[in-house]
């Protein structure tokens, strides 16, 4: 195939990935976006196999072969509430993968470049490794985190910030060492591009290992953004502009993604990723003054007949919904009202769940539908209409005390204002406070219930109650 | 420590101070109850459902509130009709006793509680802060009150409240017309609502507005604005241009509506008269004005307080016992409010009093004989105890829940500014300052001075791309944020173009190897990125 031909299924291959964005923009397009990825990494796999550059074949086809298998299997097992997880070992592959291209890159045949040219391909292969190692390490921590191998604590070592910024300087210190170096082969050194590797993976899980567990969406998107960045590092070493525009586009996107995380906790992307929220200030919750009131309890019997009596219905989810998978016979309980013509809604704050858009995902497994599935802003304005509000597995997020309690280290994040409602029923295991480590003032209102237990029994105990 | 719960004495009382429920409870806290034989009946609970619930039962009055410790009552000490002897003297000398009391009205009853040196709590003083809510049995009085008098409305009033459409023709809704959102208004608007009547509502206080919508009627404003709170969840006197434009609005209104519930009320005064005999006239026939002031005089000009009368053809209802004829529910409400008054004041083994506790103070009227009515105010919340003696129809003061709420939303910060990305969209990050500008600029020019062609040419694909990927993802809709971050996770695997591109050598090449593990993860995960989406798009479905 000539290279123009191979130039031109890459600009193909790029339009196709942006439309697939573009689909994203709504349920209805989201399927045909997904095709158009597809098509577009097939167009690009296909013109790169058949470009002039490529003779062999048998490794490269015998690696494809068994890397798709392994994705395969990998999409068809896992549950819908370890997306994170997956989400977080595939941007590690990409950290991964920038690394040994880098590497590659810089043992393979000589580029033929000389002068600025030749300096600004090294350093393009010290930025690229560097990026991708931090990528890897990071979203390997952030697996384990997820995953809950490694404690979701935030580990705070004495001078991190010191730490972190000696060991970017050392890589700097490094770089001066391989860009310009005439080294044994015809190209730079190795050794310092293998130190870069080591010190840019310590700062990946240093930087991860700071972060507690309810900024894991932010460090998700975070990471999702540097693998993008990673990839686009490697386009440039390798002069493709396919790789140039896929990884701005994912770098983009996770950045954009990132910062919607933030504003909706109300949150610096800065603060975030130096870390230690919900470590030490989550010790003291009564910064403020202790709430006033008391906490009543309620059974499920009679929230069910307070359900029954209700016109409209706004549920609001949690992770702890997920985790206790909760949502199937919530999704029950939903039909069941729906059908004597009780209007119930879902209500999503942007940082519920682990992932952006995760409680949507998990819903929309539950066979949920998506038109009755609320974003905060679309909702917000709704509670003071609504007789009845069920709070699943979610504490922060509908926390009062962030917008009238300017002493909580939650204030000015925006919640949901489910205290507006007639009624809030809130489903909870005990007294704990939430992630943030914050009291929670709504627990004492006057017209909040406290279903006590664990999500999914009470839940099946609701939906009993229901049908009773 | 002994509690005794007498059969209330006063003609026509169903309640009774607590329901076997509450005894139970009581009990549970480490009182021992006793009650007087069938002073439960008028509320339908039997000597068997106290005995069950834990308490012993006497017979003999007299030996009834001789052995008591404290004494629980509804209703204030009266003359006891069967024993012709005042319950003040059946009181134990030094004995405590707790119940409605209104010690501004009852001053000679309080003189001879002194005399019996008695310690004296009035349920009618409790002060209305959010801390004494679970205590406040005015509220929970009136609670009753508002919805019995829409029970009381339908039972008069004879047609539907509800409109239909039947094959026998068309029925209009009622309209409902609440005057005075406290909690027996809004009780009254619950309750007419969920018969389902067109309510509407109106109060001098603006801040109720919310919660009169929130209970699903419709409030009424006047052009004249003037903010008739008094404090402590009442109302205050308004100005004669206020009072003329609301008796219009009334007038206007009462030719249109078909029940009226009034619940005004002004502390310390004669309840304003807000309906006249000519508004009455004008009413339709059949029409129904319940008057939840009467035991004050009343808010219309017709009302007999404790009699339900026709005039002009209108129902004219002013019963002043709505909760007693509610007894069971008000029984039980009552029996909590005192369960939660003894529980703050120790239970039954750390039972103390503690003229430091605010709702202690405010309640108390006499301890050990001395007067300590009434509490002196306190700032920042006036304790009522100061303010008013109040009925058990107790209307005008707001429910303090929703008045907590109201604070709540006043003093939410910064409105809207800081919500979601929405606004975030509007001015995206990075708009940063004049300093940032220029460095960038520098550093292009930098480049520009450095870089050869070949790398400006990528790097110009860069920057569009990045400007491209900027727009393009803000359009996504948050809900398929899961889904965008494992596509781009398939399409960042397009890396593996740069395995593919160094795999083309011997394999002892260590650059082979290191290409080909690289497509090995890339594959895996453009495979699984893709897939994964398929299988999560597959579940979004619509209804």
């Amino acid at each position: 195939m000539p290279v123009s031909l191979v130039t031109v299924s890459y600009i193909l291959a790029g339009l196709l990935f942006i439309f697939s964005l573009g689909g994203l923009s709504a349920q209805t397009t989201a399927r045909r976006g997904n095709l158009y990825g597809i098509l577009g990494m097939l167009l690009a796999v296909l013109a790169t196999v058949l470009a002039p550059q490529v003779t062999s074949y048998g490794l490269l086809i015998g690696m494809l072969v068994v890397g798709g298998a392994i994705g395969a299997v990998l999409a068809a097992r896992v549950e819908m509430t370890a997306m994170p997880q997956l989400v977080a070992v595939l941007h590690s592959f990409v950290g991964a993968a920038a690394v040994l291209v880098g590497f590659a890159s810089l043992l393979g045949p000589s580029t033929g470049l000389s002068g600025a040219e030749a300096r600004i391909h090294e350093v393009e292969i010290f930025i690229g490794v560097f990026i991708g190692a931090v990528t890897f390490t990071g979203s390997v921590i952030a697996f384990g985190k997820l995953q809950g191998v490694i404690a979701s604590k935030p580990l705070l070592l004495p001078g991190r910030h010191v730490l972190n910024l000696a060991m970017i300087a050392a890589c700097i210190v490094l770089a001066t060492q391989f860009v310009g170096v005439e080294g044994p082969g015809g190209h730079p050194p190795v050794m310092p591009l293998v130190l870069c590797t080591v010190l840019a993976s310590l700062v990946g899980i240093h930087l991860v290992m700071a972060i507690g567990g309810a900024d894991m969406p932010v460090v998700v998107s975070m990471l999702n953004s540097y693998s993008g960045w990673a990839a686009s590092a490697a386009g440039f070493m390798l002069a493709n502009d396919l790789l140039i525009i896929t990884g701005a586009l994912v770098g983009s996107s996770g950045a954009i993604l990132s910062y919607i995380m933030c504003a909706a906790m109300n949150r610096s992307f800065l603060s975030v990723i130096l870390g230690g929220f919900g470590a030490a200030e989550g010790a003291a919750p009564a910064a403020g003054a202790a709430p006033q009131g008391e906490v009543v309890a309620i059974t499920a019997a009679d929230t069910a007949d307070l359900l029954r009596q209700a016109s409209r219905v706004i549920i609001v989810p949690g992770y702890g919904m997920a985790v206790a998978q909760a949502q199937y016979p919530l999704y029950e309980i939903t039909k069941l009202l729906r059908e004597r013509g009780v209007e119930v809604r879902f209500a999503i704050h942007p940082v519920a769940g682990r992932l952006p858009g995760h409680m949507n995902v998990l819903l929309a497994e539950a066979k949920v539908p998506y038109d009755i599935v609320l974003e905060m802003d679309e909702i917000n304005d709704d509670f003071p209409e609504t007789d009845v509000v069920i709070v699943i597995g979610a504490n922060d997020i509908v926390n009062p005390g962030a917008l009238d309690d300017p002493s909580s280290p939650i204030y000015g994040m925006p919640v949901l204002e489910v205290w507006k409602a007639r009624t809030s029923i809130v489903l909870k295991r005990g007294m704990a406070s939430g992630y943030a480590g914050v009291e929670n003032p709504l627990f004492y209102l006057g017209n909040t219930r406290m279903l006590f237990g664990d999500a999914k029994k009470t839940v099946d105990a609701l939906l009993a109650a229901l049908r009773d | 420590m002994l509690l005794v719960i007498p059969k209330e004495c006063r003609a026509g009382e169903r309640r009774v101070a607590a329901s076997p429920e509450n005894v139970a409870r009581l009990v549970n806290m480490g009182f021992a109850v006793t009650v007087e034989s069938g002073a439960g009946l008028a509320a339908s609970f039997s000597d068997d459902d106290y005995r069950a619930a834990g308490a012993g039962i006497e017979a003999d009055t007299r030996a009834l509130w001789t052995a008591g410790d404290i004494v629980l009552k509804v209703q204030p000490p009266d003359q006891h009709p069967d024993l012709g002897v005042h319950e003040a003297d059946l009181l134990r000398e030094g004995g405590t006793i707790i119940s409605f009391l209104y010690p501004g009205r009852h001053a000679d009853l309080v003189q001879r509680l002194q005399a019996r040196k008695a310690t004296v709590f009035a349920m009618d003083a409790v002060p209305r802060i959010t801390r004494a809510q679970k205590l406040d049995a005015l509220s929970s009085m009136a609670n009753i009150a508002g919805y019995r008098a829409i029970v009381e409305a339908a039972t008069c009033y004879g047609r539907f409240f509800t409109g239909q459409m039947t094959a026998a023709g068309k029925v209009p809704p009622a309209k409902v017309l609440v005057i005075g959102a406290g909690v027996a208004g809004l009780a009254a608007i619950g309750a007419a609502r969920g018969l389902g009547a067109i309510v509407r509502a109106f109060d001098t206080r603006p801040a109720v507005k919310e919660q009169v919508q929130s209970m699903g009627a419709e409030f009424i404003e006047l052009d004249v604005h003037e903010d008739g709170d008094g404090g402590g969840g009442y109302a205050k006197e308004m100005s004669p241009a206020f009072i003329a434009a609301e008796m219009a609005m009334f007038a206007a209104q009462a030719r249109e509506v078909d029940i009226i519930i009034t619940t005004a009320l002004i502390p310390n005064k004669p309840a304003p008269v807000l309906l006249t005999d000519e508004m009455v006239a004008s009413m339709r026939p059949g029409s129904v004005i319940v008057d939840l002031a009467a035991e004050t005089g009343g808010n219309c000009a017709l009302t007999v307080p404790g009699q339900a009368v026709v005039r002009h053809g209108m129902h004219i209802v002013g019963y002043t016992d709505l909760p007693s004829r509610m007894a069971p529910t008000a029984s039980t409400l009552y029996g909590n409010n005192l369960a939660h008054l003894l529980s703050d004041m120790g239970g039954g083994t750390g039972f103390h009093i503690n003229l430091e506790d605010e709702v202690v103070r405010g309640a108390i009227v006499l301890h050990e004989g001395t007067l300590l009515w009434p509490a002196p105010t306190r700032e920042p919340s006036p304790a009522p105890a100061a303010k008013a003696p109040a009925s058990a129809a107790q209307a005008a003061p707001a429910a303090a829940a929703p008045a907590a709420r109201a604070a709540t939303t006043a003093s939410k910060p910064k409105g809207k500014s800081g919500h979601g990305h929405g606004a975030a969209s509007d001015a995206p990050p990075g708009s940063g300052s004049l300093i940032a500008l220029g460095a960038g600029a520098l550093a292009f020019a930098g480049i520009g001075l450095v870089a050869p062609p070949s790398f400006l040419a990528h790097l110009t694909v860069f920057a569009l791309a990045c400007v491209v990927g900027w727009q393009v993802v803000w359009n996504v809709t948050p809900a398929l944020h899961t889904p965008l971050m494992s596509v781009t996770n398939a399409i960042s695997g397009i890396i593996v173009i740069g395995g593919l591109l160094q795999v083309s050598g011997p394999i002892s090449d260590p650059a082979v190897v290191l290409g080909g593990l690289a497509i090995l993860l890339a594959t895996i995960n453009i495979a699984g990125g893709f897939l994964v989406t398929q299988r999560m798009l597959k579940m979004f479905s619509r209804d």
